[in-house]
């Protein structure tokens, strides 16, 4: 149902396979190369095929024993359950759809308006104990959300904001700045702080120097770590389903679960909704995914 | 062009590291100002102080009459030349040129006309037209100096400029800046670990260690008589020979009976050490006349000198510059002598000199 980071990445690597074919070694080793990575691909992608097929079945066929590969009948009605109410009007899922890009999207541009302008002052500044100041930024990720799920319900519930897109969109921007500011350190320390300086000298002030030289060379880096943040935030579900109860602010993976567990469960409404809760994001990290291969491999390499 | 005037800088960053201990500084106008010293010493601080691209903990900076404690780089009119050019990499050579020019919001004729006498002067006219990273690592350093010349600053700062370029390139650029410096009659503030620089550029060289002054003086004063022991062993290539010695009968003795001309008004009571320049001592036939015994360790055949390497009782590793026609096998015995005139003398102790 939800795409893992490593998912999206591997969407980049698999689309080069190509290259292989062009290395020294011989056909003989290409092929076997394809073979294996044909194999592996099948086995990886199974349940993805899986999901798209029942999303495009009949009921009927979902349960038909042996299960039906092939030459079952094409249906778009699970996509337009997902979308539109037996009634006519908007369906749950796709005003949980709205909330999902709402929450995922706000609170990824609030961690990276909060992170970059850290990470770069951790990359330019000496400061006071600066490696603790690091560490501790990134030990708040040291738990996993679970864990600290139950405190953060106590404290939502005194401030009001237990069920609100609000109180999502912090708790998502409070998980991903420190790791905006790690991975974006790491493509600031590589920009030389040699162009700011020389821009003060040229008459700009250390923030506009900042934005008119760094930033833009940053753009690839704030890229591959905004993808990161909203893959993240996109596919959350602990923090999602523990604190949000009413429909109109849920956000999809746990209206998505909540298909489940009636007497029957639509299994073709359930794939059809995972299918389209997983699109955005895969176009997405294709989109980018040069970027996220440089923010992955950032500093394998020594200069 | 204007004079820089430093006192008492002292920089330690919020995470308690002490880059500058304290620091003096004179700076003539006209003058080509190097400080020297190894990384870590706190030279690229001072310059980034004077600059204004760092904030001093404490101390004055003067240029000119002006005092530029609080006043931020772009208000200080100084150029700074850095060590990777930082040329923006988006922008033409012509355009980098122009930028600090735009900012300051000259008119179009007066900017079109200044860079092109930098482009002249650094000979540019053919570069005009690309982008940094389609210029060599020369021709991004004589586009950084161009920037900084059409600034018309009061003082250019010049943090390592040629350290990333090979030494051929090296060679000439040094001979360009020294030649540009003297030409345009500019203060210049000249960092570099690299002593060759140093003492080829200089009018005045500061040897800095530690965050502190070592040794202000011309290249010469620098060389001759090194106001401590870090300096004496920090210019020259072989450095000084650090020669224990004791004044007995008028004279400096060496361990092992080499004897050294005493300079007037030694102290008696201290444990002292005589610099000896390599090319102050000599080799000799063994016996030869005022001469002590000694033997070749090895000897480096640069083509136009050989550095013996050579021990003698008491002493081991003297190294003696000899011309390439004075030949002696390695093991052999031999006489070491000293020719120079009277040498420059330390206190153990406090590493300063003495006489």
């Amino acid at each position: 149902m939800a795409v893992s980071v490593d998912e999206a990445v591997s969407a980049g690597p698999a689309r080069g396979r190509p290259p292989a074919a062009r290395r020294p070694g011989g056909r003989g080793r290409s092929v076997l190369e394809v073979a294996l990575l044909t194999v592996l691909a099948v086995v990886m992608l199974f349940p993805v095929l899986w999901m798209i097929e029942t999303s495009i079945k009949e009921n009927r066929d979902v349960y038909a024993i042996p299960a039906e590969f092939f030459g079952f009948t094409v249906t778009m009605d699970h996509f337009k359950d997902v979308f539109v109410a037996p009634d006519g009007g908007r369906s749950a899922l796709s005003v949980a759809f709205l909330n999902s890009v709402l929450v995922a999207g706000a609170s990824t541009v609030l961690a990276t308006v909060l992170g970059v302008p850290a990470a770069w002052a951790y990359s330019r500044f000496a400061l006071k104990a600066k490696k603790d100041q690091l560490f501790f930024i990134l030990s708040t990720r040291f738990m996993p959300p679970v864990v600290v799920v139950i405190p953060i319900f106590l404290m939502y519930r005194q401030v009001g904001l237990i069920d609100s897109k609000l109180g999502l969109i912090l708790i998502y921007a409070a998980y991903n700045v420190p790791f905006t500011i790690w991975m974006m350190k790491g493509f600031v320390d590589e920009v030389p702080a040699e162009y700011e300086d020389a821009a003060m000298l040229d008459g700009y002030t250390r923030l506009q120097a900042f934005r008119k030289f760094t930033l833009p060379l940053l753009v690839p880096g704030i890229a591959a770590t905004a993808v990161f943040a909203l893959i993240f935030s996109w596919n959350e579900f602990v923090f999602a389903i523990f604190l949000t109860s009413s429909d109109s602010v849920r956000t999809a993976p746990p209206a998505i679960a909540g298909l489940i567990g009636g007497t029957t469960v639509d299994w073709g409404l359930v794939a059809a909704a995972s299918v389209v809760f997983a699109l955005p994001v895969l176009v997405f990290a294709y989109l980018v995914r040069r970027h996220l291969v440089a923010g992955v491999t950032l500093g394998a390499v020594r200069r | 062009m204007a004079g820089i005037e430093v006192s008492a800088l002292h920089k330690r960053y919020p995470d308690g590291t002490v880059a500058v201990d304290h620091v003096d500084l004179s700076i003539d106008d006209g003058e080509l100002f190097v400080m020297l010293g190894p990384s870590g010493c706190g030279k690229t601080t001072t310059l980034r102080a004077i600059a204004g691209l760092e904030r001093q903990t404490t101390g004055d900076i003067r240029i000119g009459d002006t005092l530029v404690n609080d006043l931020p780089p772009a208000e200080r009119d100084i150029a700074m030349v850095f060590q990777f050019y930082a040329l923006y990499p988006h922008l033409r050579t012509r355009d980098n040129l122009a930028f600090p020019l735009r900012a300051e919001g000259l008119p179009k004729s007066e900017v079109h006309e200044r860079v092109a006498e930098a482009a002249r002067l650094m000979r540019l006219d053919p570069l005009l037209d690309r982008r940094p990273r389609q210029l060599s690592g020369g021709e991004q350093q004589r586009v950084a100096l161009a920037r900084a010349l059409v600034r018309r600053p009061r003082a250019f700062l010049m943090d390592e400029p040629l350290t990333n370029l090979d030494a051929e390139l090296r060679a000439d650029m040094r001979t360009e800046i020294k030649h540009l410096q003297g030409e345009l009659g500019a203060t210049m503030v000249y960092v570099t670990h690299d002593q060759v620089e140093a003492m080829s550029l200089g009018h005045r060289i500061a040897i800095l260690n530690k965050g502190r002054v070592e040794q202000i003086g011309t290249p010469l004063e620098v060389y001759d008589r090194p106001a401590s022991l870090f300096c004496a062993a920090f210019i020259g290539s072989p450095p000084m020979n650090l020669i224990e010695v004791e004044v007995a009968d008028g004279k400096l003795r060496g361990q092992g009976g080499l004897v050294l001309t005493p300079p007037p008004g030694l102290p008696r009571d201290r444990r002292l050490v005589a610099g000896v320049r390599p090319e102050a001592l000599e080799v000799t036939a063994p016996g030869a006349e005022r001469s002590v015994p000694a033997r070749v360790v090895s000897a480096e055949w640069l083509g136009d000198e050989i550095i013996y390497v050579v021990d003698h009782s008491g002493q081991r590793d003297v190294r003696v510059r000899m011309p390439p026609t004075v030949r002696f096998a390695a093991d052999a015995p031999v006489g070491l002598r000293h020719t120079g005139g009277t040498p420059a003398v330390y206190d153990v102790r406090t590493e300063e000199l003495v006489a």
